[in-house]
């Protein structure tokens, strides 16, 4: 019996080496306290600069801060059926972007009409000042620049696809295998703001380029509309441009009795549209039908694969 | 002071501690089944790191499919173990004790499963350091990370606390019967467990908080995992009620979860005489609740946007009530929710086979619920475009059985490191019983000396209804 209560108040005392006292214990909760303000600190000091930042820079530099929109006048729309060719803006983004079969980042969308008949809708990224991609992307890989622009980072992206299942327009695209691009496009330096070359497993869409517009050009589905559907501008020095004449942006958005897609979800996109099927340029809503949309990639980087949406 | 030999404390020591002990033919075959289809899944797997996410039946218009299904689906069922668990504990039901311990199993289990499911779904898991390099307290996705592995230590815990004192138990009896390493491993785990009243009170206190603590954080995981899909803007997931919804819904498919691992376990392992017809029955009675509290939800959910129509509502009702998935939508409301809740309410149909069948329906039903919600809400067209098709591939199909194969591997390799009944709690039942049911007499009276704890010398037969479990 004497030996177990021995043992027993040895317990006892080992017991007491742990208890804490309370200096002891003001002390750990002031180390902690310390730790649990530094702790959201520890992301920044541990990752590096990243073409966000580059993208940033940029943008904030010049004096006046470009805020890049786009009005798709859909009076002037006839999904080329004039032409008899696919959709020329959608055709003119993959061929200027590399982009991948089977994405369409600015697409010919043809919706039925109230009273009978269609309209096309070509849309791009509505580069919504609300985003919900932005929302809710884990990681800060799409991410919006000072210009309004929605841009991805596909060398941070996860690849965890809540921002295409956020994006309300269907405007978000999965590199599901490694992308059929053709070689070339592997020999690009990569940046957010034309997303080439391809990266499997991240996402990708209409990045709105900024970089043509910067260079005194507009996009390429605004060049390469036929019928000049297409205005690009900036909403800051209230000008906008289809490439034939010059628009006051306000003033023509007003006067059109422009809307957003969906207004009613509260994205604020930067794109605007105005009500019409095609009739500027003679298209009567019955004539329905475009041609499907081709990619011109004969030859392929190694290891391609095709898929659907 | 001494101890009667062969008391109902001995014999519960000698059946639950036997599984430690010895290991059957039956068992070797079933994990090494398992370890079969987890190394197939392993290959799956491999051949998606290898070709990217193509090889899924996944793309941009239904992206996501089975791994996100089968997060919601594991992370439900982990809600079972600690929420039934701590809620038995918190109103002190008497019936619980023999049933934690495998409730708390099953939760650790269920989120370790559960928590690798949307690392299989990424396109770049090579980057899941991103999430703590770039972490944005913005998005759903931290919060879940947050939350779920709050979750997991947290349950790992209060696993591990009520395990301290039976480990002590492997310690002290199990001694040359089980190889070195065991012995280590007991030893090591039970930190010096020796039942002194000091000890005693620390491990109540550390009880009775994380008992308290571990429920809001298990309902704020499953509401969590829901804003996955209630923070977009698409039609059926734009709801305000999906929280509490899939809270629900959780804690109904982890009570059916429990009912059949419990099953197997005491059939298993002989439990019979401790897992008695009775908690079946009762747990059959929580889960004849949940079917109503479902039920609810589902007519909160359907009658108050079927109703109005609005946008794509219409769509979405059509596919899921008459056209493309009526299958999946009617067997998971008639047969998940319906049967069930009517299997329990008669009680002729309220048997122990009945809430097995009760929960089995229950399970499949909600892995329906889970599909109808991820793949007919991304069905649901946002442009102009004809509705997509999901058809999961080998590849999806294969990594599913590997899920599920892991969740049984992981409990069967559990079930020998650790008495699968709570030996202690079950234990001082049987005192608290001796106390009370012979007060003048008091401890002096013989052990056996209660007709209640008389332990029965062959298992008892089918269906016998008594044990300290079946005492209330």
């Amino acid at each position: 019996m004497e030996t177990r209560e021995q043992a027993e108040s040895r317990r006892e005392e080992n017991l007491r080496k742990w208890q804490v006292s309370r200096r002891r214990l003001l002390q750990l909760l002031g180390v902690a306290g310390v730790a649990a303000v530094a702790a959201p600190l520890v992301p920044s000091l541990l990752r590096r600069g990243g073409n966000r930042e580059a993208v940033a820079d940029e943008g904030a530099a010049p004096a006046r801060v470009r805020q890049w929109a786009m009005v798709i006048d859909l009076r002037r729309c006839d999904g080329c059926q004039g032409i008899d060719l696919p959709p020329q803006c959608t055709e003119a983004c993959i061929q200027g972007h590399y982009g991948p079969e089977p994405m369409e980042w600015v697409q010919v969308y043809e919706q039925e009409l109230s009273g009978g008949g269609t309209q096309f809708i070509p849309t791009p990224c509505q580069q919504c000042q609300n985003a919900p991609c932005v929302n809710v992307c884990p990681v800060g890989a799409t991410f919006a620049t000072p210009e309004g622009v929605v841009l991805i980072d596909q060398e941070r992206c996860i690849g965890c696809r809540l921002c295409m299942a956020a994006c309300p327009y269907d405007r978000r695209f999965f590199n599901w295998g490694d992308a059929p691009v053709p070689p070339e496009a592997q020999l690009a330096d990569y940046d957010p703001e034309h997303q080439f070359p391809a990266k499997r497993g991240t996402v990708m869409k209409c990045n709105f380029c900024p970089h043509m517009a910067r260079s005194g050009k507009l996009p390429y589905c605004a060049q390469a509309c036929p019928t000049n559907a297409i205005y690009y501008g900036d909403l800051e020095e209230d000008i906008a441009t289809n490439g034939l004449e010059l628009v006051k942006l306000s003033q023509f958005l007003s006067e059109n009795q422009a809307y957003h897609l969906k207004a009613e979800l509260g994205t604020k996109p930067r794109v605007y549209y105005i009500a019409g099927h095609g009739q500027a340029v003679g298209r009567s809503p019955d004539h329905e039908g475009r041609k499907p949309t081709r990619w011109p990639w004969q030859e392929r980087a190694a290891g391609a694969q095709t898929w659907t949406r | 002071m001494d101890k009667v030999k062969n008391g109902p404390r001995e014999q519960l020591e000698r059946v639950v501690l036997g599984p430690l002990v010895r290991t059957g033919k039956g068992y070797r075959l079933l994990v090494g089944g398992l370890v079969l289809v987890v190394l197939w899944a392993l290959f799956a797997y491999s051949t998606q790191l290898r070709d990217g996410l193509i090889v899924t039946g996944m793309r941009d218009r239904i992206l996501w499919g089975f791994y996100i299904i089968l997060f919601v689906f594991f992370i439900g069922i982990s809600h079972a173990g600690t929420l039934i668990s701590a809620i038995l504990r918190v109103v002190k039901a008497q019936w619980r004790t023999p049933v934690t311990r495998m409730a708390e199993f099953i939760t650790v289990v269920a989120l370790s499963v559960g928590g690798l499911m949307p690392m299989l779904d990424l396109g770049r898991p090579d980057r899941i350091p991103n999430l703590v390099l770039f972490g944005r307290w913005q998005s759903p996705i931290l919060w879940d990370v947050l939350s779920i592995s709050t979750y997991l230590t947290g349950s790992i815990i209060y696993l591990y606390l009520p395990l301290i004192p039976d480990l002590a138990i492997c310690r002290d009896r199990l001694g040359n019967e089980v190889p070195g390493w065991k012995r280590w491993f007991f030893r090591v785990a039970s930190v010096g467990w020796q039942g002194t009243a000091r000890q005693k009170k620390l491990l109540s206190i550390a009880l009775a908080s994380m008992m308290v603590l571990i429920i809001p954080v298990a309902v704020s995981v499953h509401t969590v995992v829901s804003w996955i899909f209630a923070m977009t803007l698409r039609e059926p997931w734009n709801s305000t009620v999906f929280g509490a919804y899939f809270v629900a819904g959780a804690i109904f498919s982890g009570i059916a979860a429990i009912i059949l691992v419990m099953a197997v376990l005491r059939r298993a392992f002989h439990l019979e005489a401790y897992i008695t017809h009775k908690h079946f029955i009762n747990l059959g009675y929580m889960l004849g609740g949940f079917t109503l509290i479902m039920m609810y939800f589902n007519v909160s959910e359907y009658v108050v946007t079927g109703y109005k129509m609005a946008g794509e509502t219409s769509f979405h009702f059509v596919q899921l009530m008459v056209r493309e998935y009526a299958p999946f939508f009617w067997l998971y409301t008639i047969g998940g929710m319906v049967l069930p809740g009517l299997i329990i309410l008669f009680p002729k149909t309220r048997t122990f086979t009945g809430v097995l069948v009760a929960a089995g329906l229950v399970l499949v039903g909600m892995w329906m619920e889970r599909f109808i919600i991820v793949v007919a809400g991304l069905r649901v067209p946002l442009m102009p475009y004809d509705p997509s098709w999901y058809v999961p591939t080998w590849v999806e199909w294969s990594i599913m059985a590997g899920a599920f194969a892991m969740f049984g591997l992981v409990i069967a390799v559990f079930s020998k490191l650790f008495p699968v009944i709570s030996i202690w709690e079950v234990a001082e039942q049987y005192e608290e019983h001796e106390v009370k049911e012979a007060p003048a007499l008091g401890r002096s009276l013989p052990a056996t000396g209660s007709l209640r704890m008389e332990p029965t010398s062959e298992p008892p037969a089918e269906g016998a209804d008594h044990g300290p479990g079946g005492t209330r």
